[in-house]
């Protein structure tokens, strides 16, 4: 069953995060995602990001999500090209366009 | 049809000077990959063969002007994704989504409101399920236009932030910021496929 942490919780959290020195809170842990993903934080900011996962698991999960719908959306476009069927035949229409497709200047 | 091997210097040079041959083993060699490309970009089959063909002629034309300071794959891959663009851009308005709805939320003390669910899924689970896959092309193909396009550029033919500003003619910033907000509307969307619900 899908929950949400109790406000009272939310709110000790939110203090937390917000006036403990080296951390974070989860609407400024939102903004360094992309970069924590393509590994481009310095190690000080990767520790202080770290430690926000550990912390909370409502960012935790958001996280697996985020990166589970990056890997789902290239996995959904991936074709491997040299798996694809080379055409047996060149289409003589297709062949035939492109040649007369010669630009201006060769036009005469 | 038999066509002679042509190295990629060799092929140049015959297509400038319009050879048969070298036209037969350009569409031989890369019909296959612009098509799946285009495709993927388009979500729309006979589009995309529209695609194919005037990235040919496109090439054909330009073919000239090309300097080898890439791979000859790489320069005609810049002229399918422009194409495409073009194509995407005139499509710009259909069935978009709102994706300010699908936006994180926090409440008043900066913390993250999000439901707690009992286990998410691998992305190899969620594709084991049928029709999913179909259905995330579809969710993609409802973001609009700028999201979709950074997207795409970026996730799925993983070009860096800086070549997407410049294929886009916008500043990094700006990419930076269209990505994250489509990743965080994809991930939304995707939310009734990726989550688990267990019976407690």
């Amino acid at each position: 069953m899908k929950k949400m942490t109790s406000s009272i919780m939310r709110f000790m959290k939110g203090k937390m995060l917000r006036y403990v020195p080296g951390m974070v809170t989860c609407a400024e842990f939102e903004q360094f995602i992309d970069d924590y993903l393509d590994k481009n934080l310095s190690p000080k900011e990767t520790i202080v990001f770290e430690r926000h996962i550990k912390l909370c698991r409502e960012c935790r999960d958001y996280l697996t999500a985020y990166a589970n719908s990056i890997a789902l959306g290239k996995a959904v476009f991936a074709v491997d090209s040299d798996d694809l069927p080379v055409p047996a035949e060149v289409p003589t229409d297709l062949l035939q366009a492109i040649l007369e497709a010669r630009p201006p200047e060769q036009l005469g | 049809m038999n066509s002679p091997t042509f190295t990629e210097s060799t092929l140049v040079s015959g297509l400038i000077e319009s050879d048969r041959a070298a036209v037969a083993q350009l569409i031989q060699t890369h019909q296959g990959w612009m098509k799946a490309l285009a495709e993927r970009m388009l979500n729309d089959g006979a589009l995309a063969e529209d695609c194919v063909q005037e990235s040919f002629i496109s090439a054909m034309q330009k073919v000239a002007s090309f300097q080898g300071r890439s791979s000859f794959k790489t320069w005609l891959k810049r002229i399918v994704i422009n194409n495409c663009l073009m194509k995407l851009r005139q499509q710009k308005h259909r069935n978009e989504i709102n994706v300010d709805d699908l936006m994180p939320q926090f409440d008043h003390n900066d913390c993250r409101l999000e439901l707690q669910w009992p286990a998410i899924k691998t992305p190899d689970t969620v594709l084991q399920e049928n029709q999913n896959a179909e259905q995330i092309l579809n969710y993609i193909s409802q973001l609009p236009y700028d999201y979709r396009v950074v997207l795409l550029l970026r996730d799925i033919q993983e070009l860096n932030t800086k070549e997407v500003a410049r294929i886009l003619e916008c500043g990094e910033g700006t990419v930076k910021v269209r990505l994250h907000r489509a990743r965080c509307a994809l991930k939304k969307m995707l939310e009734p496929i990726l989550f688990e619900e267990k019976d407690s």
